[in-house]
């Protein structure tokens, strides 16, 4: 007996019980793997359910007589386009879910209405077309699959094949000309970095958070000799991490020096700008 | 298993991922749903060369995944070009030419 996935190109054992059984699980996994889809909020769920998809249908590939198409969507589809949905994801924020609010009057009703309609004509269409039975010998050209598709791919659809070739290039190039921000302040040199840090008054290295302090967390200021907390040695990053919480303390680097009239210079906190960081 | 199932359930997903293109307002799912329905076509071009006994529907399918990997690439870019301006990946704050 041959097996399930490989039964379909020898022609024999294609109306066998276990792939019909097998069709009908995959069917109602991605079915409900797609509703789901369009119906969780959030976008990391979105993708995991379109991996479930896209799995079933490689499954369904193998079983049409189509191995090879069914490993590419595995490498492909799943392996790298999804992954790279993802990686978006995470760099937009994961916690992007969609808002409920219809902001259109009455759209997912017209959505689902016109759902309907094209259901309907898709499949009245599909049910008056003469889809006979499957055929007896799939690879057609060839001893096997991969045979047969790499001999059309590079006969008869050459020209599509180079045509793909050239997209291929032109979406990488535009995919970085489209990712690419352009530098508006000059870089700063080495000799820059050095003046500024010479100008900031604070030459040395920032302490290390949890020195002599009661814990020697990431968050925890290191105690200076006198008792008091050094607030340098905390990562600003963790400040602004409470939302609605106003900054707890400001480094050096970010006071704006003003010279106010009568000649000496003050020192002001810009907790703007730090805002606009966050 | 007759093809003409395989054909009904990739109109299935089709029309579900169509309806998940008007409905969601989040521009990567938007994405995904299209990539749901270049899916669904792939399921009918396989299913329709296994019907017609040729290889022909496979290599169709098979660009038609290249197409979608390119499509992917450059509408992530245009979505993170679109975030760094906007702060927002929703398709209802890009609105610059509305008005």
């Amino acid at each position: 007996m041959n097996h399930i996935l490989a039964a379909a190109p020898s022609g024999t054992n294609t109306d066998s019980i276990a792939v019909a059984t097998i069709f009908w699980i995959l069917a109602f996994i991605s079915v409900g793997a797609a509703l789901a889809m369009i119906l969780v909020r959030r976008a990391v769920h979105c993708a995991i359910m379109l991996a479930v998809v896209m799995l079933c249908l490689a499954t369904m590939y193998a079983m049409l007589g189509a191995p090879f198409l069914a490993f590419v969507q595995i490498i492909v589809y799943t392996g790298a386009v999804l992954m790279l949905f993802l990686f978006v994801i995470m760099l937009i924020g994961i916690s992007s879910a969609d808002s409920i609010v219809e902001t259109i009057k009455g759209q997912r009703m017209a959505a689902g209405l016109a759902a309907i309609g094209l259901f309907v004509v898709l499949i009245l269409g599909v049910g008056h077309a003469a889809i006979g039975p499957a055929a007896k010998t799939t690879a057609a050209n060839g001893t096997d699959n991969l045979t047969g598709l790499a001999q059309l791919i590079f006969t008869t659809y050459v020209f599509p094949f180079e045509v793909t070739g050239a997209l291929l290039i032109t979406a990488a190039v535009g995919a970085m000309v489209l990712a690419h921000r352009e530098r508006t302040a000059p870089k700063p040199t080495q000799r820059d970095l050095a003046a500024k840090r010479l100008a900031s008054g604070h030459l040395a290295p920032d302490p290390s958070p949890g020195v002599y302090a009661l814990h020697d967390a990431a968050d925890r200021p290191a105690l200076l000799p006198d008792g008091s907390t050094s607030e340098l040695s905390v990562s600003r990053t963790l400040s602004p991490r409470d939302p609605g919480e106003e900054p707890r303390f400001v480094r050096p680097e970010e006071t704006v020096t003003v010279t106010t009239e009568s000649g000496e210079p003050t020192a002001l906190p810009t907790t703007s700008s730090r805002e606009a960081d966050s | 298993m007759s093809p003409i199932h395989y054909v009904a359930l990739s109109v299935i997903l089709f029309v579900i991922g169509g309806v998940g293109v008007l409905v969601r307002r989040n521009a990567i799912v938007i994405f995904m749903c299209i990539e749901l329905m270049l899916n669904a076509c792939n399921l009918a071009f396989v299913a329709f060369a296994r019907v017609h006994g040729n290889l022909d529907g496979q290599v169709i399918a098979f660009f038609v995944m290249v197409v979608a990997a390119a499509e992917v690439v450059v509408g992530l870019a245009i979505l993170m070009a679109i975030f760094r301006a906007r702060r927002s990946a929703s398709v209802d704050d890009a609105n610059l030419l509305k008005y």
